[in-house]
């Protein structure tokens, strides 16, 4: 540093009061941001931490002795213990299968050439865009007229439609990703195209399987509309289970809003785990 | 994402299906994923476009389903509540997602500036939150904060001195009830989107932007503009598809109502297939949503996919 006692110039003085002020504006900027993204998240957890009392009281209660007993009363006398086993069981099998059904397929579309590649690519992504309530009311019918209304089946094959596709739009960016190389010297070593698959490109995969597996998961734990129509009581999921408080007059909010936390919590827990690559889930690997 | 190199090579051969020789290894590869989506999601649909030309009521089954033409699509195109729930789905759009998208780009550009890196990571983590809440939860979270007598809601306007309001009881509040919600949910991904554009702006570019004037609204229009425009195209068609999807937020916070008020398109035709049994109408009216929904998802791809390949 050259320390010349120069004098400030007016000129220095006010790009710096500017560039402060602007450290103000970006600090309380960033405040209101966060502020707004957690506060509802913080008021359904905090709800369903307060007495009933607590809950409603107006104005608002800030601080208060936390209870756990909504979230006794919800799991075990409003069996919400069960619609989220339920949930886990439809959520993981739909993403087991969309990954062994859905890994070979990107495979395919990253590595081989054949006519009609497009057409099939644009076939997967549209999926994306279409609303659940098309397809909700005629597989009504199907599951009626074949008894598997209420049952646990019928919400995984339906769950497939969106898990599959953002499985084969993640891994066929995978793929591509992995040196074609390695193929080239494993055909000359005489290995199979299975074999190739299965040993060398899957487990360098395994990344984009990872956050694939993850993305599929929270979209069929989140799902309401098929859950509301093609289940009863034996498997509901725990969506429908939180929509089902909804009658009477003096509604339990504790015990609503643990149901919520309880449904929340893992998908904040998972999305974080891939919040790097959050928008290129959402839409559909177009945007990095 | 498609590639030149995906369109066709070779020269064409015989009994292919999809163009996929079935000795081909791609062929062995993909057709598990096909031919699970065909039953899944096209047999479906198949069966959906057949039921809309037939009367399919569900609690009058006894007159049998007879085929009954277009009467369909002629009754649900003249009906004036599929009108409505179509209007009220587009003014939601266009009010809600200018905002969404306003308020993404002022926090996308507070994300990009350098100062404060601590801070910076907590607000993008926070971001995360609304994206990751399920929409059904996001519904009920809205009925506790704009319930009328202890909602939050009623108690920050009275900070300011408005008196309380009935907000999921009046037409016009419960739609901006739904909109706030809607806004909180999907603002942070119209954020991330840009902010993914901005950091594609080269380093030196924006630095010698910035030595040359220190307004970011010149920055951001003659330097930013530019990177910003494919983000912008994705949101503008994705956030068009998913809110005729949109289903689970409005079924726990209003169901619909009060009356009509909050009754999207999604929502209108769970009702006249769940709630009224009518599955031949419903399944007209779902086929006109899937053409809307074919030719959003066309564009997605005509302008996105082309755009990033």
């Amino acid at each position: 540093m050259s320390s010349i006692d120069m004098p400030v110039t007016q000129r220095a003085k006010r790009a710096r009061a500017a560039r402060k002020r602007a450290t103000v504006w970006h600090f309380l900027g960033l405040v209101v941001v966060f502020l707004s993204s957690v506060f509802p998240f913080y008021w359904m957890v905090t709800t369903s931490l307060k007495s009933q009392a607590d809950a409603l009281a107006m104005p608002p209660v800030w601080f208060f002795t936390p209870t756990l007993s909504h979230y006794t009363d919800a799991l075990f006398e409003h069996n919400v213990a069960q619609s989220l086993l339920n949930s886990l069981i439809v959520a993981s099998s739909a993403t087991f299968l969309s990954i062994m059904l859905g890994t070979p397929a990107a495979y395919a579309l990253a590595r081989f050439e054949f006519r009609g590649k497009e057409d099939l690519w644009f076939w997967f992504i549209s999926n994306r865009m279409v609303s659940p309530v098309v397809l909700a009311v005629p597989f009504f019918l199907i599951a009626t007229k074949l008894d598997l209304v209420d049952t646990h089946i019928v919400l995984i094959l339906l769950y497939l439609t969106f898990s599959l596709p953002i499985v084969v739009w993640i891994c066929t960016d995978q793929f591509r990703n992995i040196p074609v190389e390695l193929d080239e010297a494993a055909r000359l070593d005489g290995a199979s195209p299975w074999r190739i698959f299965w040993r060398i490109n899957l487990p360098l995969a395994m990344p984009g399987i990872v956050v694939s597996a993850i993305f599929a998961f929270i979209f069929s734990w989140n799902d309401l509309l098929y859950a509301l129509v093609l289940t009863r009581s034996d498997a509901i999921t725990s969506p429908v289970a939180a929509t089902s408080y909804m009658s009477g007059y003096e509604l339990p909010w504790g015990e609503i809003m643990a149901t919520g936390t309880l449904i929340v919590l893992p998908m904040v827990v998972f999305a974080l785990a891939v919040s790097g690559r959050l928008v290129q889930g959402l839409t559909m690997g177009a945007v990095k | 994402m498609a590639s030149p190199a995906m369109r066709a090579r070779g020269p064409r051969k015989p009994a292919r299906y999809f163009g996929i020789v079935p000795r081909s290894p791609a062929f062995w590869f993909l057709i598990p994923a096909i031919a699970a989506l065909a039953v899944i999601g096209i047999y479906p649909l198949l069966l959906a476009l057949y039921n809309s030309f037939h009367q399919y009521k569900l609690a009058d089954l006894g007159s049998g389903t007879p085929f009954i033409g277009v009467d369909n699509y002629i009754a649900t195109l003249t009906d004036p509540s599929f009108w409505g729930a179509l209007g009220r789905t587009a003014l939601f759009l266009c009010v809600t997602l200018p905002i969404e998208i306003a308020l993404g780009l002022f926090a996308a550009l507070l994300l990009h500036r350098t100062e404060l890196p601590w801070m910076r990571a907590a607000a993008r983590v926070s971001l995360v939150i609304p994206m990751a809440t399920t929409y059904a939860v996001v519904g009920l979270i809205g009925r506790l904060i704009f319930n009328r007598q202890f909602g939050v809601a009623n108690y920050l306007t009275g900070l300011v001195g408005i008196p309380p309001q009935d907000w999921l009881a009046d037409p016009t509040l419960a739609f901006v009830s739904v909109m706030i919600m809607d806004i909180w949910q999907w603002t942070p991904f119209c954020a991330l989107i840009l902010l993914a554009g901005l950091s594609m702006v080269p380093k030196e570019a924006e630095e010698a932007a910035r030595l040359e004037t220190p307004k970011w609204s010149m920055i951001l229009w003659h330097l930013q503009r530019p990177y910003l425009l494919p983000g912008l195209t994705a949101i503008l068609i994705l956030r068009s598809a998913d809110m005729l999807k949109m289903f689970d937020a409005v079924f726990t916070m209003t169901r619909g109502g009060p009356g009509a008020a909050t009754e999207f398109i999604s929502v209108y035709i769970q009702r006249v297939g769940f709630r009224l049994f009518d599955q031949g109408m419903a399944s007209a009216q779902a086929i006109i949503l899937l053409i809307l929904t074919i030719v959003l998802s066309r564009l997605y791809i005509r302008f996105v996919y082309r755009e990033a390949a």
